[in-house]
């Protein structure tokens, strides 16, 4: 008995609560910026496409939901001929973003993406590449790599001695 | 068999292997780089240290690296053992100092053996801060990519290269910590095997450059067990492909054929699946119609003719080649050769079925001394040479065996130097082994017919003595003595180089083994089916001439076959055109496809399912990595729908049903079981095409059709178009890829075999059909009677005897239509010996006039050094050769220009 009366005064107490329903769509809630929402591809510091086509996000997607085909540019930078995100099959768990070794591939905290038709919601690159670096400002994967491209050839990359002379025998 | 004990547990070994060939085959994982089952050990990379034990109460160990210590019995090792665990950790940090952060843009990414065995020591951080050793890279022509920043200087590349290919223009240079493994200059890799790079170097560094255009990782293709179509070997395949694209072609292992290599013809022939030339639609006169209506317009060809002939072809499966039978009658079915190629092959194929067993290319390979007759093999059937170059060392090795065991590589190579053989050359032109030869001798087919007639009559067979010039007769001696001391010594020659030629090395091997020899008799045919041909039946196309000539046939069903390059042109002209009605399946637009009434679209290696008869009787399924493109379907496939139109009630629907009637033929009756049947099942499923890191699914047709729709279903083969299905060990002919756990790289083959290197577990794949023949059927080439030795060869004046040099890249149909294969073709040229060319006033480069009767066609003249007197040799096969010049007969060579009119 006693305890019946006790859960309806602390029901009636919530009456006096702060309340935590958002009249949305009036007020926009604040989602934190890793809030893992609509997928975009994001640029590098110099502005070029920061998606070397690498293939990680699509093995590591759970439900199979990016395909994309790498090419290669005339500046041998690697990059998808086009990229796919089937977004009536993501479940917006970021695996994805956590496989890509280039912070090309981000989660953003947008959410509002609902469709009547799904083949609205079949995302190409246009609809995915932004023009910026998202969340992470200076990372350029082409300085750290090996590979050379147009503007860095081979030994000037970060922590990188110049090429070595292949019949030179001095230690 | 020794015992070593793992990790405390007693273990029987074979004898004579090493620590790490004997753990990795027992099961354990023990990271490693250079050792290779074909390459051996050199103790280069450290990786595979293990803790070594004197006895039982040892408990200290020592650290070993396990690659270059024997597997003795009682040999105590332990892997897991913390110190030499920590200790191959270290190594792979120290190789990881300088490799560039590449992964992200490394072709070799997920099918990485650096990748795997980092992670499979356990190294994840690069604590170092120090800047890394950069290379330039080289430009290594259209087969391999070169980033030698990847490099962890584990020197497989150079030793297969060099040491087991026998390639001179690569090679390591530099010392230190900059080793670079590369050519003097950038250029083309000479090798014909230098695809192999790909999967021979661990790392990145050697890439597929045609892959690279049309990139795919490894998880991502759909791949199926496949048949090499390039030549008549049958080599294995694993042909992967990604979004209806074939993107590349991968060694199958096969221990009796190929092992662990291709040719590069074999591996970057592909092309053509891809190629502008492929037909996917049917043509009606020309014009693109659907699939009915062409079937129809073909069945009203054949109900309106007055006689059908059926045209086969040596490049048509087993399945095909049955299927035109029934539908024309055996007694219409014609070969698709002309006679001066069907009798070579008939020949051969008597040889084969003869009293001396075929030779698997692993025979070749452990032959202890080997006769070489004809052509070189490098053209025609490349990886017999690579396989002649391995029964080379053979004798050298075993001389050895007493006190160096034979996967010491370093150790046998520095004892054996350039000691090789015996390997016995007699050929028509010099060849690419010449380099290993024992002794070697140039002449014309009929001289180098009587050499091989004259070393059998040696060694007892029946015939008078055949009379030699002094060279030849010192080579006849010396290489009847050393086959005659050998004890599985082979005999090898081309079918190509003319029946004469291949009745002599039929004659030589049978005389060995007469006298008890192990005897094996190796045969290269010309195409990846012309075994099947043979069995199938079929006469000349010069009588299917000759019944359109009287008109007693007046409809031609012509199958994979372009008779415009079995025939001289007039000759394939008039019978086409002398054809009322011309049906032809193929699966690229031949000049044949071209003039047919109805062409049908036929699938490819990749898009189908068939079966396919090697040069060594061994009948192989090879089963399509890919749903049929557009609407080209297996060429039987089509025939056995117009069987059902004509009254034959359709007959089969599936491979097995086609499989269970042509296996009532004699000589066929092994064929179906080549592979399991289409009803096999592992745990109730199928084998699945696709990987289980397959991504995409839900994807890759969205832009189409936002619903998946149901995976394209598979009739005819236990394997699945789709990732789900079976995806552990299926049995050999069934593998789709090689992946096990923690392998993801080709090194993963380990897990499919008993021992490293040899037997795959389940057996060999593929059923030889020629064994059968023998048990059951005496020696029919004795009974066929006896090929008469031919004339000695006479130069002529002012006309040369033209022969046929096939070049591995160009001559063989279908690999020529691969860009990358075709950019290496050679121009057509015609070649003389330096001495006849400047008695006929001839210099080398200057055009020439080449003729027979009316026929004449301008080409290039090259100095080939070595050729006979009176032979001119032309390349054989190449889509730019003038048709007028036709190998086989005698030519004028005169130099070109307006006062050189034919006399
Ligand atoms: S993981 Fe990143 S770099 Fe790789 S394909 Fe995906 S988006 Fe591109
Ligand atoms: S070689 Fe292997 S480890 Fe090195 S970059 Fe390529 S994939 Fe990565
Ligand atoms: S290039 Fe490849 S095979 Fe050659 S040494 Fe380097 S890692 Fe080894
Ligand atoms: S040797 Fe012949 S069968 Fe083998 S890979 Fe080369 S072309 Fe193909
Ligand atoms: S595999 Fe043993 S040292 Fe390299």
């Amino acid at each position: 008995m006693f305890a019946l009366l006790r859960s309806m005064w602390e029901v009636f107490l919530h009456a006096f609560r702060k309340r935590a329903t958002i009249p949305y769509p009036e007020r926009v809630a604040f989602l934190p910026p890793r809030w893992r929402g609509r997928i975009i591809l994001s640029r590098d510091p110099g502005g070029q496409e920061r998606c070397v086509a690498c293939y990680l996000c699509a093995v590591a997607c759970p439900v199979d939901c990016i395909s994309l085909q790498a090419a290669e540019d005339e500046d041998g930078r690697r990059y998808p001929e086009f990229f796919r995100i089937n977004f009536s099959r993501c479940i917006f768990c970021g695996f994805c973003e956590e496989a890509c070794p280039t912070c090309a591939i981000q989660l953003t905290p947008d959410f509002e993406m609902s469709e009547y038709h799904r083949p609205n919601l079949v995302y190409e690159k246009g609809d995915l590449l932004i023009s910026g670096p998202g969340k992470y400002p200076d990372y350029d994967f082409w300085k750290v790599s090996g590979v050379a491209i147009r503007g860095k050839g081979k030994g000037e990359g970060v922590e990188e001695r110049p090429p070595a002379d292949p019949r030179g025998l001095m230690p | 068999m020794p015992t070593i004990h793992v990790e405390g547990r007693p273990y029987e070994v074979p004898e004579g292997l090493n620590l790490l060939d004997a753990c990795l085959s027992l099961g354990f994982d023990v990271p490693h780089f250079c050792w290779h089952p074909a390459l051996g050990s050199v103790g280069a990379c450290r990786q595979c240290a293990v803790k070594q034990f004197k006895d039982e109460n040892d408990t200290k160990g020592v650290i070993v690296m396990a690659c270059m210590t024997p597997a003795r019995d009682g040999t105590r090792v332990s892997i897991a053992d913390a110190e030499a665990a920590e200790f191959r950790r270290s190594v792979v940090e120290w190789l990881m100092l300088n490799h560039p952060h590449d992964c992200p843009v490394c072709d070799e990414g997920g099918e990485c053996h650096l990748q795997d065995m980092t992670v499979m020591t356990g190294h994840d951080y690069r604590k170092t801060r120090l800047p890394k050793r950069t290379f330039r890279n080289q430009d290594l022509g259209p087969f391999v990519a070169h980033e030698m920043n990847r490099c962890i200087e584990c020197y497989r590349c150079v030793r297969f290269y060099r040491d087991y290919a026998g390639g001179r223009d690569f090679g390591v240079f530099g010392a230190h910590d900059h080793v670079y493994f590369g050519r003097m200059e950038s250029g083309a890799l000479a090798s014909e095997f230098s695809g192999n790079l790909v999967e021979v170097c661990p790392t990145g560094v050697f890439t597929d450059k045609t892959l690279h255009s049309h990139y795919a990782r490894k998880w991502d293709l759909s791949t199926a067990p496949s048949v090499c179509v390039h030549c008549s070997l049958g080599c294995n395949t694993l042909p992967g492909e990604r979004y209806g694209m074939l993107r590349r072609v991968r060694n199958r292992y096969h221990p009796d054929v190929n092992g662990y290599f291709l040719c590069d013809r074999g591996r970057y022939g592909y092309e053509f699946v891809n190629g502008e030339r492929r037909l996917t639609l049917a043509l009606a006169r020309g014009e693109p119609v659907s699939p009915e209506a062409a079937v129809e317009e073909a069945s009203r060809l054949l109900a309106a003719a007055r006689g059908v002939v059926g045209i086969g072809s040596p490049r048509a499966t087993l399945e095909t080649l049955f299927a035109l039978r029934e539908l024309v009658g055996p007694e219409r079915l014609c070969s698709g050769l002309a006679a001066r190629d069907l009798e070579p092959l008939r020949r051969a194929m008597r040889g084969l079925s003869g009293a001396v067993p075929a030779a698997s290319l692993a025979d070749v390979r452990a032959a202890d001394a080997a006769l070489l007759l004809g052509g070189d093999p490098t053209g025609g059937a490349p990886m017999l040479a690579l396989a002649l170059r391995r029964s080379a060392r053979v004798a050298p090795v075993a001389r050895l065996a007493s006190h160096v065991p034979a996967w010491n590589d370093a150790a046998v190579r520095q004892a054996i130097q350039r000691e090789s053989g015996p390997l016995f050359v007699a050929s028509t032109a010099p060849t690419r082994v010449d380099d290993i030869a024992t002794a070697r001798v140039v002449s014309a087919p009929a001289d180098v017919a009587r050499l091989g007639f004259a070393v059998a009559r040696r060694l007892g067979a029946a015939g008078d003595e055949v009379r030699l010039h002094r060279d030849a007769h010192a080579f006849a001696r010396d290489a009847a003595a050393a086959l005659a001391a050998a004890e599985r010594p082979v005999v090898v020659a081309d079918a190509a180089s003319g029946e004469a030629v291949v009745a002599a090395a039929a004659e030589v091997a049978e005389a060995l083994a007469a006298r008890g020899s192990g005897v094996r008799l190796a045969l290269a045919l010309p195409e990846c089916d012309s075994a099947g041909l043979a069995l199938a039946g079929g006469f000349p196309l010069e009588d299917a001439l000759a019944s359109l000539r009287s008109g007693e046939a007046d409809t031609l069903v012509v199958a994979e076959n372009d008779l415009f390059r079995r025939l001289p042109p007039a000759l394939a002209e008039e019978l086409l055109s002398l054809a009322r009605g011309v049906i032809a399946l193929d699966c690229v637009r031949t000049p044949t496809v071209e003039r047919a009434h109805v062409a049908l679209p036929a699938a490819t290696f990749a898009d189908g399912t068939g079966t396919l008869v090697s040069s060594e009787g061994r009948a192989q399924r090879s089963f399509a990595a890919m749903p049929p493109s557009g609407d080209a379907r297996e060429s039987w496939k089509w025939l056995a729908r117009l069987a059902g139109d004509a009254g034959g009630g359709g007959r089969w629907e599936t491979e097995d049903a086609v499989l269970d009637a042509l296996s009532g033929l004699p000589g066929l009756a092994g064929a179906r079981d080549a592979a399991p049947p289409a009803s096999f099942r592992l745990v109730g499923m199928k084998v699945a095409r696709e990987p289980h890191r397959y991504s995409g699914r839900t994807s890759m047709r969205a832009d189409v059709d936002v619903k998946e729709g149901q995976p394209p279903a598979d009739a005819d083969s236990p394997l699945a178009f789709t990732m789900q299905g079976f995806q552990g060990f299926p049995p050999p002919p069934l593998v789709p890829r090689y992946w096990a756990g923690g392998w993801n790289s080709v090194q993963a083959l380990l897990r499919y075999q008993v021992q490293a290197g040899g037997a795959l577990r389940g057996g060999s794949p593929g059923i030889r059909l020629l064994d059968g023949g023998r048990s059951d059927g005496g020696s029919p080439s004795a009974e066929a009677g006896r090929f008469p030795v031919p004339e000695a060869f006479e130069p002529r004046r002012g006309e040369w005897l033209l022969v046929g040099a096939p070049a591995i890249f160009g001559s063989e149909e279908l690999s020529s239509l691969s860009p990358s294969v075709a950019s290496l073709a050679p121009r057509p040229y015609v070649g003389l010996s330096p001495e006849d060319a400047e008695r006929a006033g001839l210099r080398e480069g200057g055009r020439v006039r080449v003729g027979a009767g009316e026929a004449s066609a301008e080409l290039p003249l090259r100095l080939v050094p070595g050729l006979p007197r009176g032979v001119a040799i032309v390349p054989e096969g190449l889509r730019a050769m003038p048709a007028e010049v036709r190998p086989g007969g005698y030519a004028r060579v005169e130099a070109a220009g307006e006062e050189a009119e034919p006399r």
